[in-house]
C-alpha cells in the first residue's frame, strides 16, 4: 500500500519554463540527474523544431530554478515530437515530423548530433530505449515500429522493422525490466512485440483491441510502474486503463524506495489529474481513484506530464501555451 | 453568443463544390482526388494536382444558369450547425459535405480548423464533424480531423498550406 495520506494534497506550482515559441510536445528527465549532488536536468522538445535542455540551479521548498541550459535549432527541420534519454542519461533521442530520429551527445561544447536514423516513410512520433540502453525502437506514421541496436561509436543497425499496425503509430515503450516492446496506436490497438528465441525474429505476440478489453479510439500513450507488473494506457475514448502485465522474470536492482505508483494524466482538459490505487480492492482486482485534479494546469491543452525518476513527487508538464510546469506534490500547509 | 459565429465564406464550398459537381470531364479530377484524399492520408499532394486546383478556380466563376447554388441550398454550413459555448470555451463545427464520399471532406475539414485557429482565442476548444448520415466514411474524416497531432503535421506540409490558405482567401464577385 502507499504511504500517501488520504486528505490534504495539492499539487504545487513551483514554476513555469518559457522559451519555446510553438507548442511544447514532449519531456524527458534525465535519468541520472537530480540526485547526489547532480542538479536536475530536463529535456523538452515542440512544435517550434527545437530541442531544449534545462538545468536546475538549485531547490527550496516553494521554487526551483531550473534556466535554460541550451537551445538547440538546427537539429531538426520540422516539429520534434518526444524526446528520451538513455537509461545512462548520456544521450538523448529526439523523434521528428522529419521523419528523422536524432541522437544527441553532451560534450565540452554543449549537446551534439551523434547519429541521424533515417529510414521512417513519414513523421515519426515517439522513441524508447529499452532497459539496458543496447536497443531502441522508433514508430511513424507510416505503421511501423522500428528496432535498433545500439553499438559502439554511435552506430546504430535497423534489426527489424515490424509491421502489424494498421495505422497511425504513436508512442512506443519497452518494459522497464525485459526486452519486451509495447507500441499503441491510431488503429485503437495496443500490440506486444518480442523476440522469438529461436530465430531472434520480433514478432507480435500479442493484440489488445477492443475486443480484449482494449481501447474504442486513438491509444495515444503507454506508461508502466518500476517494476513493470502494471501497465497504463491512455485514449482519445477519453479512459485511462490499468493493465496487469504477466512478466515472471523480475530483474533484481534498484528500484525507488518511496515509490508509490501515482499516475499521473494530463489531457485537453487543460487539466492534470492523479490518480492512486484504492484501498478497497473489488472481487476483481484492485481499482483506482482520483487522489487530486489541477483544472487550469495550462492554459491550452497538455500534451505530456513526466515524473523526477530521482526528485520525489516532482513532476513537469508540457502544453500547447507553449509552456513547461514544474510541480510538487505536497502536503496543504 | 450568437451561434453564427463563423460567417463560413460561401467561396470556399461553392468554389470546391460546383465544379466537382456540375463540370463535365470532373470525373477525372474527381478521380485522380478520391484516389489523392480518400487514402485518408495528410499525404504530400503533387504540383500537377494543385495546379489543376487553381486551374479550376479560375474557371469556376463561370456561373452555370442550370445550378444556381447559395449556401443555403448547398446546406454545407447552417446556422444550427455551429455550436459554441463560451463559458467551457467550446466550439463545435458541423459540416454537411454536398456529395456523400465527397473527397474534399477532409480539406474542407481542414480549411475550417485553420479559419478558426486564426480567429478564436486560445483558449477555445474546437470540434469538427461531418453531419451525421452525409458521407460514406463520416467515422474516418472525423478522426482525422479531430487528431490534433495529424493536423499539426498535415499544416507543415507547405502545399497542403498554400491549398488551405488559398480556399480561405476571399474573393469578390
Amino acid at each position: 500500500m502507499t504511504s500517501i495520506e488520504e486528505e490534504g494534497l495539492q499539487l504545487k506550482e513551483l514554476q513555469t519554463l518559457t522559451g519555446h515559441t510553438d507548442r511544447v510536445w514532449g519531456l524527458a528527465w534525465n535519468p541520472v540527474t537530480g540526485t547526489a549532488g547532480h542538479p536536475s536536468m530536463l529535456a523538452s522538445c515542440g512544435g517550434d523544431k527545437t530541442v531544449r535542455i534545462w538545468q536546475q540551479q538549485q531547490q527550496t521548498p516553494n521554487s526551483t530554478s531550473f534556466h535554460s541550459l541550451e537551445v538547440l535549432e538546427e537539429i531538426h527541420t520540422r516539429t520534434v515530437r518526444s524526446c528520451v534519454w538513455s537509461p545512462s542519461g548520456e544521450k538523448l533521442a529526439t523523434a521528428s515530423f522529419d521523419a528523422t530520429t536524432a541522437i544527441l551527445e553532451q560534450n565540452g561544447n554543449g549537446f551534439e548530433c551523434v547519429s541521424t536514423l533515417e529510414g521512417h516513410e513519414n513523421e515519426v512520433k515517439s522513441v524508447s530505449w529499452n532497459a539496458s540502453g543496447s536497443l531502441l525502437a522508433t514508430c511513424s506514421r507510416d505503421k511501423c515500429v522500428w528496432i535498433w541496436e545500439v553499438l559502439p561509436g554511435n552506430e546504430f543497425d535497423c534489426v527489424s522493422v515490424l509491421q502489424g499496425h494498421t495505422q497511425d503509430v504513436k508512442m512506443v515503450q519497452w518494459h522497464p525490466t525485459v526486452d519486451v516492446l509495447f507500441s499503441c496506436s491510431y488503429d485503437n490497438t495496443i500490440k506486444v512485440w518480442a523476440e522469438d528465441g529461436d530465430s531472434d525474429d520480433w514478432r507480435c505476440v500479442q493484440t489488445l483491441n477492443e475486443s480484449n478489453c482494449g481501447h474504442s479510439s486513438t491509444v495515444w500513450a503507454i506508461s508502466f510502474n518500476a517494476t513493470g507488473e502494471k501497465m497504463v494506457t491512455c485514449s482519445d475514448d477519453l479512459t485511462i486503463k490499468v493493465w496487469g502485465v504477466d512478466i515472471a522474470r523480475l530483474q533484481s536492482g534498484d528500484t525507488n524506495a518511496s515509490w508509490e505508483g501515482i499516475i499521473a494524466t494530463g489531457a485537453a482538459d487543460d487539466a492534470i489529474c492523479l490518480f492512486i490505487e484504492s484501498e478497497d480492492h473489488s472481487v476483481d482486482g484492485p481499482k483506482y481513484k482520483l487522489l487530486l485534479k489541477k483544472e487550469k494546469a495550462h492554459d491550452m491543452d497538455i500534451n505530456a506530464v513526466r515524473w523526477s525518476p530521482t526528485e520525489n513527487r516532482l513532476l513537469a508538464s508540457a502544453s500547447d501555451d507553449g509552456t513547461i510546469k514544474i510541480w510538487k506534490l505536497d502536503s496543504i500547509a | 453568443m450568437s451561434p453564427a459565429l463563423i460567417n463560413a465564406n460561401p467561396v470556399v464550398y461553392e468554389k470546391k463544390e460546383r465544379p466537382v459537381r456540375t463540370r463535365p470531364g470532373d470525373a477525372a479530377f474527381d478521380e485522380y482526388a478520391t484516389e489523392l484524399i480518400d487514402q485518408l492520408e495528410f499525404d504530400c499532394i503533387c504540383i500537377w494536382f494543385v495546379l489543376f486546383l487553381m486551374f479550376l478556380h479560375h474557371i469556376r466563376d463561370i456561373k452555370d444558369p442550370e445550378h444556381p447554388y447559395s449556401l443555403e441550398e448547398l446546406k454545407v454550413i447552417t446556422e444550427d450547425a455551429v455550436e459554441v459555448d463560451d463559458k467551457r470555451s467550446y466550439v463545435r463545427v458541423t459540416f454537411t459535405p454536398t456529395v456523400e464520399h465527397c473527397s474534399m471532406a477532409t480539406i474542407i475539414g481542414l480549411c475550417l480548423r485553420v479559419k478558426l485557429m486564426r480567429s478564436l482565442p486560445s483558449r477555445f476548444k474546437v470540434d469538427i464533424k461531418v453531419a451525421p448520415g452525409t458521407h460514406a466514411t463520416e467515422d474516418a474524416v472525423n478522426k482525422q480531423l479531430n487528431d490534433k497531432e495529424r493536423v499539426a503535421a498535415a499544416l507543415e506540409n507547405p502545399n497542403l498550406v498554400d491549398m488551405v490558405d488559398e480556399c480561405l482567401t476571399p474573393s469578390f464577385e
